[in-house]
């Protein structure tokens, strides 16, 4: 039972990082179906970058400075795929969703390529993210449960706890939420409406993409087995399921990750019964986002204008 | 006298060849409030919003306390201490009063909620208004959000403020409120200029009034030394002579009976209220009103595509004699029992017509259905086409181009077109010259006198009062969702329309 | 008003375009292609350090090398189009509908229940209908339940169908661990239970059903009044309501074309190609389907032309990859790049940018 909830915490974050970001991106009024090929390149620059910066320092590597160099590249490498999102859909006007898949195709395509040249295993990369508070262990069940995890676990809740009081509490989140909601309301009050679908765009990029390194180098222990867009589809549905709040988003990132890890830890279930388990985030989506219009409570709903362009001429 | 707070002189606007705005001259003093009236069109919005920096001046002067101004953007207003709240709110449904409020105010001082929303209450306070300022605006009922509007004004400081057409969408009791806080405002040292229409208004609340018509600069007057009667003929006008063709109606029967037909909005405001009337074969009728008084909710209700809440509309069949109602019926199944109802909607392109699509394929709107085949028939609706374009001299380059791209004038003759086409026993239109220059104009009227003729009843509903008191037979007059008089064209005047226009609900009782 | 950017003394506006003249729309198209292939050779090029010439007529022998090359581009042409032919008629009722991967998936699962379970039991004939009653019921279903849920709550139908694809991969998985008893996942093919081989080319038949499906969807989108009431709804609801068309009921009724569409890719997948299932069956088709169809405008004439660019190269990047021992994810790389090349382009097919000397003189 620990054992599985201390998993469904490392691979929750994953969830965590990967919604907060679309999160933020959402209550500008992007909806960017992107999100997978940008956590797959914000991982594979992260560990590419692990890659380069091991092998220059050969065996003398400084923790700090391997986590840093990873988290640093890919928030760098993911915020530019937002920035490519920004700039077809705000910019040239694109379509919202055509351009959001056809970053995940790229998105994919690029970290596969970057994967394929920097290899499949980072487990001395993963040595550093994963290596728990010394006092773990002292603290029995408490203290695996709390204190034994990684890095980027931690920065997982406080980034999502950042941005929930940056939405909730602070100017700059109010003016976010009135771009997303109503951006010719917020034009009139004087708030640059592209500048912040681009900005909102890059930095909740740069934050999914945290995701998909947490994914490789925590729950993966380093190895890169299989490709992890199906957790940036998750991410995507995570954010209804938590009704565009990050802080809701920890309990609900927790719970999507024990219902995706559920199916290998309950037994009694038959080896093709398993599948069937996995499927239940996705129905739970399904489930929640019917309730939600058909219940049409103002407050749960969806930023009003995503997935809209907003070009001030058009009115 | 003191210098004005703000004073106008010589002002003038075009757009392309339609001059909104012609010479006009205003001044209000520090704690006045100075009304400005006029009919639909006058130019009044169009005054007001180059105060507020949504339009520039092609000419003229601005002064602010005695000094000249240029105010070419929403911001330059706001710094001269303007503010001026719409008819259509600019307001986030999800965010609490306070959050609208200081929405887009780029403080010094730290966010914080609980500290504005004290202010917000602080100014509430000072001028008697009622509201919660945490309270979500989705949550609020009309008038909350305008108070919502006022104080975010307020709350940025101004000391000028315009109001455009503020009691609409108010009840009496909430109209009157709304005064109370205006005067109290005044008494403050503000200054309040209302765009408005309704006479009995104009008298109870304001110091002077100035009148626009047609753009043009009318004059102003003191309250106190005026009437209603004088404030209408500045707003309407002499009679202008337009020398529309009307011929006598011939073999009248009852065709659409109209009774007691109720309707209420999803927010509980009543949008038609007990409206009966007749139309006869034969005859046009007119509709009168100030714009969104319920005329496009009658039509719409009568075409089937708007809820009814209580009351019968009966159509008389000519061909079989028998009496239907269409009470709650889809257009398809008014279409079903015989009735030939045709209807041109005010919104031409976003429901008459389809914009992107050629003329062919919006004929097809009304016919497609026709046959039992799978497939469309292309013949006959192409034919329909090239016969409108030829008989009504629709300018396009062929029966393929986007209607969207043609003038509003042709648009409206391919729309008017088709619904003529139909052969129809009842025929509605709503402002079908709206934009139209004189000639399409009066090929529109030729077009509604040749289906009167024809023995067609004719809805027309209009803003002009000239082309109204030529054109029509009977004239039903609408004010705030309620019929306030059916007057004959031939024998009414003007200022009698005016009046009943202008009746609201605050003089029912 | 205005959007202009103030920099120094000029300034650009952007305006909309009334029309584009056929032959500009189809230079700027064109431009963007060969923008793409250009900017993939340079890739490609930085990436191998190979002359670029050699990486071009590389990616041509890798579409048109040989004659199973050939045949087998045509039929991934056929099967991305038959995907985007499904998708079109939702699109063009502006119902966004990112699930024809899962509806694919769904209907080549049932395909291959029915090759399971009555192989060999019943007549090849009757078993090939039954093949394909059942792939087609099955993306109905797929597609019809986000439709009811759009059409009377007015769900969110880009989620639902997104989550929808997930549902129908585990389920595949489920049914493989079901169907094979060895636990390994991998399902045999079973060509004797396939479509019939005409002339010797397995894939012609499919090649043939899809050209006929391009010109039943190209006529059931233009000729018929259906499809005249899809493009009313799409353009304007109110209209739509004006002259009395059941929006809810053109809802449903498109979404199940649509899913029945998406059942036959997935027939023709399972039944027609690979004769087996695993989770990467449509392989991503059904997102790449979307973009196909949206730059094709919805016509399905220029989506033949736009899936071909599209195989074209992901073929011909495959066999680079191959040629140069380069990693076979270049091939979506270049396929991303295209497809932003092209996404790109539509903004000035719509749009000019008019530089003026004086930006302050606007309005």
């Amino acid at each position: 039972m620990l054992a599985f909830l201390v998993s469904a915490i490392r691979l929750g974050m994953v969830f965590l990082f990967g919604s907060t970001g679309e999160i933020l991106t959402e209550k500008s009024g992007h909806l960017n179906l992107g999100t997978p090929g940008v956590m797959c390149v914000g991982a594979s620059c992260g560990c590419f970058a692990e890659y380069l910066y091991l092998k220059s320092v050969g065996p003398f590597a400084s923790p700090v400075l391997a986590i840093l160099v990873a988290v640093v590249a890919t928030f760098a490498g993911a915020a530019l795929m937002g920035l490519l999102f920004s700039f077809l859909t705000v910019t040239l006007r694109a379509n919202q969703n055509v351009t959001g898949l056809a970053l995940t195709t790229l998105g994919i395509g690029i970290s596969d390529y970057m994967i394929a040249k920097a290899g499949t295993s980072f487990g001395r990369a993963s040595k550093y993210f994963t290596a728990s508070l010394p006092f773990a262990d002292d603290l029995g069940w408490f203290g695996e449960l709390f204190f034994s995890h990684g890095v980027m676990i931690y920065l997982a809740i406080i980034v999502a706890l950042v941005c929930s009081f940056v939405l909730s509490k602070t100017r700059v989140g109010l003016n976010l939420r009135s771009v997303g909601e109503n951006p010719a309301t917020a034009d009139a009050a004087g708030i640059n409406v592209s500048r912040y679908r681009y900005v909102a765009t890059c930095i909740g990029s740069g934050i999914s993409g945290l995701g998909g390194l947490t994914f490789i180098m925590d729950y993966l222990n380093g190895n890169w087995e299989y490709c992890i867009d199906a957790f940036g589809w998750l991410s995507i549905a995570l954010v209804i399921f938590t009704v565009w709040k990050p802080n809701l988003a920890i309990l609900g990132s927790i719970i999507f990750g024990a219902l995706y890890i559920a199916s290998s830890y309950i037994t009694g279930v038959s080896f093709a019964g398993k599948e069937l388990f996995k499927m239940l985030p996705y129905i739970v989506t399904i489930i929640v986002l019917i309730i939600t219009s058909m219940r049409n409570k103002k407050k749960n709903q969806p930023p009003e204008s995503l997935g809209l362009p907003y070009f001030r001429e058009e009115r | 006298m003191a210098t004005a707070a703000i004073e106008l002189k010589n002002i003038t606007k075009t757009f392309g060849s339609i001059v909104a705005n012609r010479d006009v001259n205003l001044s209000v003093n520090r704690g006045e409030i100075l009304s400005i009236l006029g009919e639909n069109g006058s130019g009044k919005t169009t005054l007001m919003n180059m105060i507020s920096g949504i339009y520039f001046p092609d000419s003229g002067q601005i002064f602010i306390d005695g000094k000249e101004v240029v105010i070419r953007s929403p911001k330059d207003a706001f710094d001269h201490k303007i503010g001026m709240i719409h008819q259509h709110f600019k307001l986030v449904d999800v965010f609490s009063a306070t959050e609208n409020i200081i929405l887009g105010l780029k403080g010094k001082d730290k966010y914080n909620i609980k500290e504005s929303a004290k202010k917000v209450e602080e100014i509430s306070h000072k001028y008697g208004f009622d509201i919660d300022p945490n309270k979500m605006i989705h949550e609020m009922s009309v008038s909350e959000k305008q108070t919502v509007e006022i104080i975010k004004v307020l709350y940025r400081g101004a000391d000028i403020l315009i109001l455009d057409e503020p009691t609409a969408v108010l009840t009496p009791q909430e109209t009157e409120k709304l005064f109370k806080v205006l005067r109290r405002m005044r008494d403050d040292g503000k200054s309040i200029i209302i765009i408005t229409h309704k006479l009995h208004e104009v008298l109870s609340l304001s110091d002077r009034v100035s009148v626009l018509r047609k753009g043009e600069y009318i004059g102003t007057v003191e309250t106190a030394n005026t009437s209603e009667s004088e404030l209408t003929e500045m707003m309407v006008g002499k009679k202008i002579s337009l020398n529309i063709y009307r011929s006598e109606p011939k073999d009248c029967e009852d065709r659409l009976t109209v009774e007691n037909i109720n309707c209420v909005s999803r927010e509980g405001v009543k949008l038609l209220n007990s409206v009966s009337f007749t139309a006869k074969s034969g005859e046009i009728l007119g509709i009168a009103g100030i714009a969104g008084s319920g005329q496009r909710e009658l039509l719409e209700a009568i075409a089937g595509l708007q809820h009814i809440d209580s009351g019968e509309i009966i159509y008389n069949n000519p061909k079989t004699g028998t009496q239907d109602n269409l009470r709650d019926k889809t257009p398809i199944q008014i279409r079903d029992l015989g009735v030939r109802l045709s209807f041109v909607p005010e919104d031409r392109l976003g429901m008459g017509l389809v914009g992107n699509m050629g003329i062919t394929d919006n004929m097809m709107l009304r016919s497609y259905r026709k046959g039992k085949s799978v497939f469309l028939e292309r013949k006959a609706p192409h034919d329909l086409a090239e016969k409108i374009i030829s008989d009504l001299e629709v300018v396009t380059p062929g029966t393929e181009t986007p209607v969207r791209r043609l003038s509003g004038g042709n648009v409206q003759k391919v729309l008017v077109g088709r619904e003529i086409a139909a052969a129809p026993t009842v025929l509605m239109a709503a402002y079908p010259v709206r934009g139209l220059d004189i000639n399409s104009s009066y090929l529109i009227y030729n077009l509604l006198n040749e289906q009167k003729e024809r023995g067609v009843a004719v809805i027309f509903v209009g803003e002009d009062l000239d082309v109204l008191l030529e054109l029509c037979d009977r004239i039903l007059v609408i004010g705030s969702g309620s019929v306030t008089g059916i007057v004959d064209a031939r024998t009414t005047t003007k200022e009698e329309i005016g009046l009943l226009m202008t009746k609201g609900k605050g003089e029912e009782k | 008003m205005e959007n202009t950017k103030n920099k120094k003394s000029f300034s650009f506006h952007i305006i909309k375009r009334e029309q584009t003249v056929w032959y500009k729309g189809l230079a700027i198209r064109a431009a963007a292609v060969l923008l793409a292939l250009v900017v993939s050779g340079i890739v490609i090029t930085l990436l191998t350090d190979k002359n670029p010439l050699a990486v071009y007529k590389s990616m041509w022998s890798g579409a048109f090398g040989m004659d199973i090359r050939v045949w087998s581009l045509f039929q991934d042409v056929a099967i991305l189009l038959c995907i985007s032919l499904a998708v079109t008629p939702a699109f063009k009722m502006k119902f966004w509908n990112i699930g024809a991967e899962g509806q694919v998936l769904i209907g080549g699962l049932a395909t291959v229940s029915v090759m399971m379970f009555l192989g060999g039991k019943i007549p090849l004939p009757l078993l090939l209908i039954i093949m394909v009653v059942a792939s087609i019921l099955a993306g109905i279903i797929w597609a019809v339940l986000p439709a009811i849920f759009k059409a009377y709550w007015n769900t969110n139908e880009t989620l639902f169908t997104l989550m929808m694809n997930y549902v129908a991969i585990q389920l595949v998985s489920y049914f493989l661990k079901v169907f094979v008893k060895t636990g390994s996942g991998v399902l045999f093919p079973m060509p004797e239970f396939g479509f019939p081989v005409l002339f010797g080319q397995p894939y012609l038949l499919n090649i043939i059903i899809v050209v006929a499906l391009t010109i039943a969807v190209y006529i059931y989108l233009k000729y018929t009044k259906q499809g005249y009431e899809i493009s009313v709804v799409g353009e304007s609801q109110n209209t739509a309501n004006y002259i009395g068309i059941n929006v809810k009921k053109v809802v449903i009724r498109t979404l199940i074309v649509s899913g029945a569409l998406c059942g036959i890719a997935g027939l023709l997948l399972v039944g027609g190609t690979n004769h087996t299932i695993n989770t990467e069956t449509a392989g991503g088709r059904g997102f790449t389907a979307i973009m196909v169809s949206w730059l094709a405008k919805f016509n399905p004439f220029f989506m033949v032309v736009t899936s071909f660019i599209i195989v074209f190269l992901q073929k011909g990047a495959q066999q680079v990859s191959t040629d140069f021992r380069l990693p076979q994810a270049i091939s979506d790389i270049v396929t991303g790049i295209i497809l932003f090349f092209i996404i790109g382009c539509e903004f000035f097919l719509n749009y000019k940018i008019v530089l003026s000397k004086n930006g302050k003189e606007n309005d």
